[in-house]
């Protein structure tokens, strides 16, 4: 079950642990324009907290939703400016 | 000679232009001292340079880069082996000394105990996916960390500077490293 965005990338970190998911995160979102989503599909069980804490740290980034899945971690972060 | 106090009650009261322009230069001097100078930033002292040791300081950095930090990492002493190209891929984890070990002390002694332990780090690291020194490094540099080559440790070991990856700042020292610290906002001595 997944949520309905409009998601205009998807980046793939399964595997990546620590800072890296964040670190790719961070750099995926460069690349969006202002208002579009990014879809992160994460394993690590640290990136739930570290992506929250990432979007509250950061400017222009708004965390949209998290969903824990079967073995996937998903995150959705807006780009705002 | 008068015993009246010469200064104070011979001034006349400030007059409102004086005033006036009084509370131009505080607001002036005030605006200055708390404008936001732009990114927030982040001073790192690395000085170790064991396996374990080298992690931290990287992962850190990468991390505050995410965040929009300008990072600065000034590797002295033993940290300086982080961003020595070659050696960076062989930093060692010594097996003397750490209680966590599996093995005590004494065993760990041993001649090449410390490869031993090393490989199983490596094997630890590569399992799991986690990045590798040299990984972080570059990463850190695209996000563009500043990585700083302690000019007294080089000459100290005698290297080159060529020897370091493409992009660390080399010829600095501590009067650098004080400066950042003193801009930044999270200063830390790994």
């Amino acid at each position: 079950m997944s949520a309905e965005y409009d998601i205009a990338e998807t980046l793939d970190v399964k595997g990546a642990s620590c800072p890296m998911p964040v670190v790719k995160t961070k750099g995926a979102i460069d690349d969006l324009a202002p208002g579009e989503i990014l879809e992160v599909l994460a394993t690590d069980a640290g990136s739930m907290s570290d992506i929250d804490g990432w979007a509250a740290g950061t400017e222009g980034v708004e965390l949209v939703a998290q969903e824990e899945g079967d073995d996937v971690y998903k995150h959705y972060v807006r780009k705002t400016e | 000679m008068s015993t009246d106090t010469p200064d104070a009650p011979t001034d006349d009261p400030p007059s409102r232009a004086e005033l006036a322009a009084r509370v131009d230069e505080l607001e002036e001097a005030l605006a200055e001292a708390t404008a936001d100078d732009g990114d927030k930033k982040m001073s790192i002292i690395a000085t170790k340079g064991t396996l374990d040791m080298a992690y931290p300081p990287l992962i850190l950095a990468s991390t505050a880069a995410a965040f929009g930090y300008d990072v600065t990492v000034f590797h002295t002493f033993w940290g300086l082996e982080i961003l020595h190209e070659e050696r960076s891929k062989n930093l060692k984890l010594s097996s003397v000394g750490n209680p966590n070990m599996p093995v005590p002390n004494a065993v760990a002694a041993l001649p090449g105990m410390d490869r031993v332990t090393t490989k199983m780090m490596e094997k630890k690291i590569a399992d799991n996916d986690t990045a590798t020194i040299e990984e972080l490094i570059e990463t850190s540099l695209e996000m563009g960390v500043e990585f700083q080559a302690c000019q007294m440790t080089i000459d100290l070991m005698g290297y080159d500077e060529d020897e370091f990856y493409d992009g660390v700042t080399t010829g600095v020292g501590a009067a650098t490293a004080l400066q950042d610290m003193a801009d930044a906002d999270i200063q830390l001595l790994v």
